[in-house]
């Protein structure tokens, strides 16, 4: 059994640790995408917990994982995803944190073989005193030629004691390669909300309808019945925390 | 149906409408023409209740109802309509949900039944066929990729869906090439009627020549310098703003 991390271990230092005692220790959760098959899975988390998935992508194959963190006091998902010849993994993740909640996302993608590909979007927004938090790894070893992996995350903060964490952090042992990545964390757009306000959309409303948009970046890709099912539970969620 | 009186306005501190008196009746349409810099956009700014335009004295009375007091949506939902200079992109959202949205949400202040999605798209089918913009279009999100013209038209199909009863045009005419123009012009002509009104803020008298005034008006240094007949764009054309306010 491992010890309960503390706030000097980097990869927990934005954690809530008192809640991280109460969900301590966490068992690793395999999940195996065998060679050339293609496997999406959706997780809903909305009570508080951590979890610590171990992925592993075959050669050839195809995984897709969406994420909507949202509802819960604590809440961190760890991810450990091994992308072996040519397999693909795409991650889309929202993250909502408010009132005093901690949202953590923290992922290492590691490409261990080569022409393998992975894109991570990760969307958050955090209000009152809400944390969220993205700590994403991109771990290129010597034989992941050719790798094309991308990182973007991007958090709106509602208010001004709310708080958004991102690292992204690379190691590449490799030499042809591309690896991007992309934080940005800022406002509600002002002129988009005067824009919606001044058509007669009320300012509450126009907000969540702006957030639900910078939110759904992470649901690109999706089939359509699958995007408004999720759009739709966004919504709901932003409805009912306004 | 629009009394503004001896209204003062001011921009991070700094004076840009210093009593400026108009009056716009039902059934007819205005113009604001000058220089760069006049206060032509912080007018339509400030009729809009945009963020950041500080009024600092007068009054403007809409429909019988003391404007300022209200929010911008509550201003929209009276009836007031703002065609923006830049309309906004907004990714993400689709114009036909941000259409419906506004309509409805108009309507639910002004205590009337929400329109039903096949009623909506009758209306917005008709209007974007009216403003020659592509039904496709409808369907991408506000104002994305779209080129000047054609989120000029998106403004006049959003007018015509919104049917408000008082238009501020702000330089809807800008960026428009000769057609965009006309079609745009036959849009605004569609919303005259002796219960509509229309204020029109252009540097050319290039949209004079399609949307034919009742008055054109002058606005220097903050204030209505000169106000006169539709023949006064081409005077304006012919001798400049300098002449005329002297």
């Amino acid at each position: 059994m491992s010890a309960l991390p503390t706030k000097r271990d980097e990869a927990w230092r934005y954690s809530d640790l008192k809640a991280v005692a109460r969900h301590w220790p966490v068992a690793v959760e395999p999940v195996v995408v065998p060679a050339g098959e293609n496997h999406a899975d959706i997780i809903r988390a909305d009570a508080e917990g951590i979890r610590h998935l171990a992925i592993n992508i075959g050669v050839g194959g195809a995984y897709r994982l969406t994420i909507i963190d949202a509802g819960r006091a604590y809440g961190r998902i760890a991810l450990d995803v091994t992308c072996h010849d040519g397999a693909d993994f795409q991650l889309g993740a929202v993250l909502i944190g408010r009132g005093e909640q901690t949202i953590e996302l923290v992922t290492t993608v590691r490409h261990v073989g080569p022409g393998a590909t992975s894109r991570q979007i990760v969307r958050a927004v955090a209000g009152g005193s809400a944390t969220t938090s993205y700590l994403g790894q991109v771990a290129v070893a010597r034989e992941g030629q050719k790798t094309d992996a991308s990182q973007s995350f991007k958090a709106i903060l509602l208010n001004r004691g709310a708080t958004a964490n991102a690292k992204p952090e690379l190691e590449i042992f490799a030499d042809d390669v591309k690896c991007a990545h992309g934080a940005a964390i800022g406002e509600i757009d002002k002129t988009a909300l005067f824009y919606l306000e001044s058509r007669g959309i009320g300012p509450d409303q126009a907000r969540a309808l702006l957030t639900r948009a910078f939110l759904s970046d992470a649901l690109e890709g999706l089939d359509e019945a699958t995007t408004q099912a999720l759009d739709a539970e966004i919504s709901a969620i932003l409805e009912s925390a306004a | 149906m629009l009394v503004i009186e001896n209204l003062s306005a001011e921009v991070e501190g700094k004076p840009i409408l210093k009593g400026l008196t108009l009056t716009v009746n039902a059934g007819e349409v205005h113009a604001i023409m000058g220089p760069n810099g006049a206060g032509k956009s912080t007018l339509s700014y400030v009729l809009a209740g945009r963020d950041g335009y500080e009024v600092t004295g007068g009054s403007v009375t809409f429909r019988g109802e003391d404007l300022l007091a209200k929010a911008p949506h509550e201003r929209a939902a009276a009836g007031l309509f703002l065609g923006l200079q830049y309309p906004v992109e907004i990714p993400g959202v689709s114009n036909l949900l941000f259409l419906r949205t506004a309509l409805n949400a108009q309507r639910t202040l002004r205590g009337e039944a929400e329109v039903s999605g096949a009623e909506f798209m009758k209306l917005a089918k008709a209007a974007a066929e009216k403003l020659g913009l592509p039904f496709d279009m409808m369907k991408r999100a506000v104002n994305q990729g779209f080129s000047g013209g054609e989120k000029k038209r998106n403004e006049m199909v959003q007018m015509h869906v919104l049917q408000p009863w008082f238009a501020v045009l702000d330089e809807t005419d800008s960026g428009l090439d000769i057609d965009a123009l006309r079609v745009v012009s036959d849009g605004i002509n569609a919303m005259r009627s002796p219960d509509h009104a229309a204020l029109l803020i252009t540097h050319y008298q290039r949209l004079l020549d399609y949307v034919v005034p009742d008055t054109i008006h002058v606005l220097m240094d903050g204030r209505i310098v000169h106000s006169g007949g539709a023949e006064l764009a081409h005077k304006l054309e012919a001798e400049g703003y300098s002449a005329i306010a002297a």
